[in-house]
């Protein structure tokens, strides 16, 4: 039986729903019709809008793709603007204000309560300066990721941005693929440090040379979610720089052909990949679904990949910092804390931009801004702007390897707070713990739940929503795990710490990083101390303790309507409210009703 | 009146009459259920994978943890709340409930 959710795409997708948010957006919320709200929300997904969480009725989140993580100049100002005038809710967050802008793992960019009556003016403002929310959400061609300094790094081996350009232009500026059975991710990688991430994709383009030629080696069905994590596995493919697109094209096409259709918790290709084995996909794909021979893989550079991968050596584990670029000036990468931004400060960054570089400014999928093509006759004048005593260039580990997913603020999923939590966090192991001198990175990936969008599986330290019962209260907890990582070798975290209560994270990390300064061999990394270890003795490293940290989100924070709403009951939502954020009158009142009634 | 029924977003939570009513992420009392080991069962409702109805009241299916001892298991006809007039009365997660007990 075909799901709701394929029903509702088969009526109205692809493009088609525009002309239907238009008449929401000049209708208002409450034309809307009740009986189809399950259906018009799933698929404003395909145009980046999510509907925010239970409480926060007729509030959107809005993702703005930006392939490669590339905002061309003038677009960050654009999204400041839009951000400043359209995104503001009801009440603040106490870490970040009014209004902001988060910068996520897939090098998007989410914009939160936005309200239906100003989606159109959100879009037409965005698209005259060349931004689109355009498949960011649901059963789609999602937004390319890509390593955030391809066609800068002086090291790459291909241009990948040619290439996501090429794939943006086929098969996202159009609705081609309406027709996915589930979200669609792809990454392409040109550098040797592997910053594309395409192992954890649903389809990754890897540089490669055959006899001579420059291209990629492809993977497929790599993924993080639903503890059911999967690496891309190799299907022995090498594709010149100019036919990637035709082998998109083609596992695009096998995906929508035979995908699951029937259970949308088995759709990913992942799935498709364990039931098939690789070789079966390579030969379909070249059977049915590209009219050339495939070539067999190419020599790829995966020994060296250190993006993300917790080794010492050359490569970078991240993009922070002064690095030179291919043409003699520089980019700086600036660390932006769990990826949000104040929009004064977005306006600000925009500002150095211009100013400084030329006006570009890249995302990248650790969560951070990047400001390219300075020369260096301007990189003191940049380093010394104020704006970088928040968004610094050279930050402690622990604020540097932080990442943090939405969370209970506004995600329906999730079972904790997280980005206030993950600043938290961070800001006191900054404080109270010490790392040894020349360890700079310490990834941390803070998740709500299961679906993974902070990337947990492959940091230092991986943080899992979770509950447990503290004096006999439920309260807001982590499952912790260690030993992930990408690079040549990339594996997926153990998790080795259960159902920690959430104010006892912070003291376990710092015992972690005790024992390791104690009884690490030589210059060893966290990773490759963990991987010394068997999981019976990493179970024993993690010692969850109560420190000088407190936490006052412990309650829990989904069934507040707002986490940080001075009255946070459920029954004190603003939500639903007209286009003015003037409260529609619910009326529903208090109809829970205890069982026994 | 007819009660439309959904779970959805991966198993988040359940819509009646479109509206989302029942979250995951909540942690529910499984006092009869013999759900693991301890006495009685705070099981954290992780996904939810059906919804359906017995007589007037709504019962999910779904994957959830004991937050005591970490077990977890699949499960099926947790009592959630009840159609009463037509309007859904939502079960207080951590009540005693007269509702229906999964089973697991
Ligand atoms: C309101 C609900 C949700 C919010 C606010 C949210 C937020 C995010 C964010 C910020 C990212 C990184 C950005 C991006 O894709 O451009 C992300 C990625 C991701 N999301 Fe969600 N998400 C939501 C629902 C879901 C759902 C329903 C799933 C399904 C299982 C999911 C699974 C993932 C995964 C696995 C990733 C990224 C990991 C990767 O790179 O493969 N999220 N999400
Ligand atoms: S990991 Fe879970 S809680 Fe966090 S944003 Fe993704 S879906 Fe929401
Ligand atoms: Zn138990």
């Amino acid at each position: 039986m075909a799901t709701d959710v394929e029903e509702w795409k088969a009526e109205v997708y692809g493009t088609d729903i525009r002309e239907h948010v238009e008449r929401f957006a000049e209708e208002g919320w409450a034309s809307i019709p009740d009986e189809e709200r399950d259906a018009w929300f799933e698929r404003f997904k395909w145009y980046g809008l999510y509907h925010q969480r239970a409480g926060q009725e007729s509030y959107f989140m809005m993702r703005i793709g930006t392939p490669g993580g590339v905002l061309e100049p003038g677009q960050l100002r654009v999204v400041g603007e839009v951000a400043k005038e359209y995104a503001t809710g009801p009440v603040s967050n106490p870490e970040f204000g009014d209004a902001w802008a988060d910068f996520t793992t897939r090098q998007s960019i989410q914009l939160h309560w936005i309200k239906v009556e100003d989606i159109v003016d959100v879009w037409d403002e965005l698209e005259s300066a060349g931004l689109s929310t355009v498949q960011a959400c649901g059963d789609s061609w999602r937004n390319i990721v890509s390593c955030p300094v391809a066609g800068k790094d002086a090291n790459e081996h291909v241009d990948a941005l040619a290439t996501v350009h090429e794939f943006q232009r086929e098969f996202k500026e159009n609705d081609r693929y309406r027709n996915m059975p589930r979200k669609w991710k792809v990454a392409v990688t040109g550098c040797r440090e592997g910053c594309g991430q395409g192992d954890i994709n649903d389809l990754a383009f890897e540089p490669a040379s055959k006899d001579g030629v420059d291209g990629y080696n492809v993977r497929v069905g790599g993924g993080l979610a639903r503890n059911e994590p999967r690496l891309a596995r190799d299907i022995d493919v090498f594709v010149p720089h100019e036919r990637a697109a035709a082998v998109a094209d083609g596992m695009s096409a096998l995906f929508e052909e035979y995908g699951n259709r029937e259970d949308r918790y088995s759709a990913r290709i992942k799935f498709l990949v364990d039931e098939w084995g690789a070789e079966k996909v390579r030969r379909v794909l070249e059977e049915e679904f590209v009219d050339f021979e495939l070539q067999s893989a190419g020599e790829g550079f995966r020994e060296s990949y250190s993006y993300n991968a917790g080794r010492d050596g050359d490569g970078h584990d991240d993009h922070v910092g002064v690095h030179s670029q291919a043409d003699g000036t520089n980019y700086v990468g600036l660390n932006v804390l769990v990826g949000r931004m104040g929009v004064d400060d977005v306006l600000e960054l925009a500002d150095l931009a211009d100013e400084y570089g030329s006006g570009e400014v890249r995302l990248t999928q650790r969560q951070n801004v990047v400001v390219t093509d300075v020369p260096d006759e301007d990189l003191d004048d940049l380093l010394a702007a104020d704006l970088l005593d928040d968004y610094e260039p050279d930050p402690s580990p622990f604020m540097r390897g932080s990442i943090a997913c939405t969370g209970t603020e506004f995600c329906s999923l999730s079972i904790v707070e997280t980005k206030n939590r993950m600043v938290r966090y961070a800001r006191h192991l900054r404080d109270t713990v010490s790392l040894p001198d020349e360890v700079e990175d310490f990834h941390v990936h803070l998740s709500g739940c299961t679906a993974s969008c902070a990337q947990p599986q492959i940091a230092d330290v991986s943080l899992r929503g979770m509950k447990t019962r503290k004096d006999g209260e439920p309260v807001e907890a982590f499952d912790l795990g260690l030993g992930g990582g990408l690079g040549e070798n990339p594996r997926f975290a153990d998790w080795v710490g259960e159902r920690i209560p959430a104010d006892e994270v912070p003291g376990a990390i710092a015992n972690l990083v005790e024992t390791y300064e104690r009884e690490r061999e030589g210059a060893e990394t966290f990773r490759d101390f963990v991987e010394r270890h068997d999981e019976s003795d990493l179970e024993d490293l993690v010692e969850p303790e109560e420190t000088s940290y407190e936490d006052p989100m412990m309650h829990n924070t989904k069934r507040t309507w707002y986490p940080y709403a001075e009255d946070d009951d459920m029954a004190a939502s603003p939500a639903p409210t007209d286009g003015d954020g003037v409260p529609l009158d619910a009326a529903t009142g208090d109809d829970s009703a205890p069982a026994d009634d | 009146m007819p009660t439309e029924l959904r779970v959805l977003d991966d198993g988040a939570w359940v819509s009646v009459d479109n509206e989302r009513r029942v979250p995951t992420s909540d942690v529910w009392r499984f006092a009869a259920t013999d759900f693991c080991a301890c006495a009685t069962a705070f099981v954290l409702l992780e996904a939810f994978t059906d919804v359906g109805v017995q007589g007037c009241e709504v019962t999910v299916d779904g994957v959830g943890r004991c937050v005591d001892c970490g077990e977890k298991h699949a499960f099926s006809g947790l009592g959630v709340g009840r159609v009463l007039e037509g309007s859904f009365r939502p079960y207080p997660p951590d009540g005693v409930r007269a509702g229906s007990e999964p089973t697991v």
